[in-house]
């Protein structure tokens, strides 16, 4: 121990600590520079994944291909009721032939023609409710979890609307609009968002209060900047899992309204509707294909979209990216 | 004690904003709905009288009032169209029951063929039996549950020869009912465990009693299993009571008369009376079955405190 009496603090400083380090742009170079990038190493796990490549490509195909249908050449119309023309009688219930590739269904429409619009339909439902499901789910999810204030009164307004069964609100709702797509969109985004909303709560619950966004708080970084940088960020493989099950759920769910009779109305062809058609003659064998095509297709759907989703949200987790 | 209390109240004030905002939607309805195909053959007049009997025309606080003061009476009420003038409790009473037994029958094979099925995989990760139960449980998952439940009910019935639709005195119909019902949960219980498996393995106090020398056997029933037990516990009460309120797929496609398509008939019938009993019983169920969750995993790991600090979700 010294006994030395400090008058001053600035004498007893080391000066040269307090000087101005040389600037070397070489060293600078050194230690500041990774070719890492998020995104960059996200896309390359991802295509390491074979099966997700795979059904990434049917799904491309698919959606392509439903937008397109109607334009090629030798289409049919998906709601023309197709005659006969020796006898002039509605063609019904043709097996698979080179006219009709898919058949035709109990009242002569053509199944391919049908099949197609419907997937177009229900993919369209799929992908809005996906959409609107992360825009409502993750402002409000984003919010509960950030402002202490706002956490007793949406949790409130969460319990009771999770304890409404999902049931009561969907049909309620398609009875009280007229059923239509946008009926059936809303209705799926009123009882779709909690869950997205209470899953990217307690995630931000999680990560709100680590060091650096406590850091960035003391820096006076405003509360919309530190939630759109700070947070959100983390959240991207988790979102993108959500939004991609969103697709199937939303299918799952335009099916269950079809087969309790409040789905969409059978000029707009749905994968609901077209199921519930094949439901009703599945007992005949001859006319089972009125059920198996549309079940092929929707299986095709729905499981690429869950295995995509999974993939993606894996490759995204920085944790798999060494 | 005491935080349960308060939050046995606080999920009592819940149910009854429930309730209420159900019976208001219901309100909501065209009046149409109560009288199914004889609207266009009854006038102006008796229309009036119909609805003034269901006590319809009244104010709807009025109506509310009524309601929970003959609630409060533990009246439920009496069906309006569904059944008319049949008792709500002796309605929904017997097809509670039969759910009950298809629901619990599942829950029993979901868990053991579940269990069983993640562990296997867990123990084989990445190769084959892995990979074949991974198949499984994405297509169980993601494909809408009809269409595996048609596929079942139109091939399985003709490979093995079984009833095609439930039949009260036969216990071969019931195969097929619980084996569509237990398919979904069982690829939820499989995946649930696999992962926990994987993730618990690689713990330190795994490491820690495999260096001790324990044998595998050992770490698996007594350190893993115990803990993978706390959980499920939480999960437990409430998929226990939920069964009762069925499967509308299920039920409606082998014809079984449980509760599973009731709501739905009920909200097109717009059986209010039946409705708002139905959905009092199922928030009840949701909220009870949580609160015995917690209760239940608390006492199984002594480490969990409820009510320390904001111990609801």
């Amino acid at each position: 121990m010294s006994n030395k009496v400090i008058n001053k603090i600035a004498d007893n400083t080391d000066s040269s600590l307090f000087e101005f380090a040389e600037y070397d742009a070489s060293k600078a170079e050194l230690t500041g520079y990774s070719n890492y990038s998020f995104w960059r190493s996200t896309i390359q796990v991802f295509f390491k994944n074979k099966v997700a490549v795979t059904l990434l490509i049917v799904v491309g195909f698919i959606i392509l291909f439903t937008l397109a249908q109607p334009y090629l050449p030798n289409q049919k119309l998906p709601n023309k009721i197709y005659l006969d023309p020796a006898t002039g009688m509605q063609l019904r219930n043709q097996a698979p032939n080179a006219e009709y590739w898919f058949g035709t269904n109990s009242i002569g429409q053509d199944l391919w023609a049908r099949i197609w619009s419907g997937t177009r339909t229900s993919l369209f439902i799929g992908f809005a409710v996906g959409l609107f499901e992360a825009i409502v789910g993750i402002t409000i999810g984003a919010l509960w979890g950030y402002v202490r204030k706002l956490d007793a009164l949406i949790t409130e307004i969460y319990n009771v609307w999770d304890n409404i069964p999902t049931t009561v609100v969907l049909i309620i709702l398609t009875y009280i609009m007229r059923p239509s797509v946008p009926t059936i969109i809303f209705a799926m985004c009123m009882t779709g968002w909690l869950g997205m909303a209470r899953f990217v709560r307690n995630l931000i619950i999680i990560i709100r209060d680590r060091e650096y966004n406590l850091a960035s708080r003391c820096l006076g970084t405003p509360t919309s900047r530190i939630i759109t940088k700070n947070l959100l960020p983390y959240l991207v493989s988790v979102i993108m899992l959500r939004m991609a099950l969103a697709i199937p759920a939303a299918i799952g769910n335009e099916v269950f309204l079809s087969y309790i009779g409040m789905g969409l109305p059978l000029d707009i062809p749905s994968l609901g509707n077209l199921i519930n058609e094949g439901r009703v003659l599945m007992m005949t064998p001859a006319l089972r294909y009125q059920l198996l095509f549309p079940a092929l297709v929707i299986s095709l759907v729905t499981v690429s979209f869950y295995v995509i989703g999974n993939v993606f949200a894996d490759s995204a987790d920085p944790r798999n990216h060494v | 004690m005491k935080y349960y209390i308060k939050r046995l109240l606080r999920s009592f004030l819940t149910l009854i904003i429930v309730v209420t905002v159900v019976f208001l939607l219901m309100r909501l309805m065209p009046v149409e709905g109560y009288f199914g195909a004889s609207f266009d053959k009854l006038d102006e007049v008796q229309k009036e009288i119909k609805l003034k009997n269901l006590g319809l025309l009244d104010p709807w606080y009025m109506q509310l009032k009524s309601f929970y003061v003959s609630l409060l009476h533990g009246d439920l009420g009496e069906s309006i169209t569904y059944r008319p003038k049949v008792a709500i409790s002796s309605i929904i009473g017997s097809k509670f029951l039969i759910s009950l037994r298809f629901g619990l029958a599942s829950l029993v094979v979901s868990l053991v063929v579940g269990l069983s099925m993640g562990i296997l995989m867990a123990r084989s990760k990445g190769k084959f039996w892995d990979k074949i139960g991974t198949g499984y449980v994405v297509g169980a998952n993601a494909v809408p549950a009809v269409i595996y439940y048609l596929l079942i009910q139109v091939f399985v019935t003709n490979w093995f020869d079984l009833p095609l639709l439930f039949e009260k005195d036969n216990p071969v119909s019931w195969i097929l009912p619980v084996l569509c019902l237990s398919l979904v949960s069982t690829a939820y219980y499989a995946m649930w465990i696999r992962r926990y498996m994987v993730d618990e393995l690689n713990k330190d106090y795994i490491r820690l009693a495999r260096a001790k020398g324990l044998r595998n056997k050992t770490i698996m029933i007594k350190h893993v299993m115990r803990n993978a037990f706390v959980p499920m516990a939480q999960y437990l009460p409430a998929s226990i009571l939920y069964t009762i309120s069925g499967s509308i797929y299920v039920e409606s496609l082998f014809s079984i008369p449980g509760t599973g398509g009731l709501l739905v008939t009920a909200i097109q019938r717009q059986d209010n009376t039946l409705v708002q009993a139905l959905v009092l019983v199922y928030s009840s169920i949701g909220i009870i079955g949580l609160l015995l969750g917690d209760i239940m995993m608390a006492a199984f790991d002594p480490r969990i405190k409820l009510g320390a600090e904001g111990g609801s979700r």
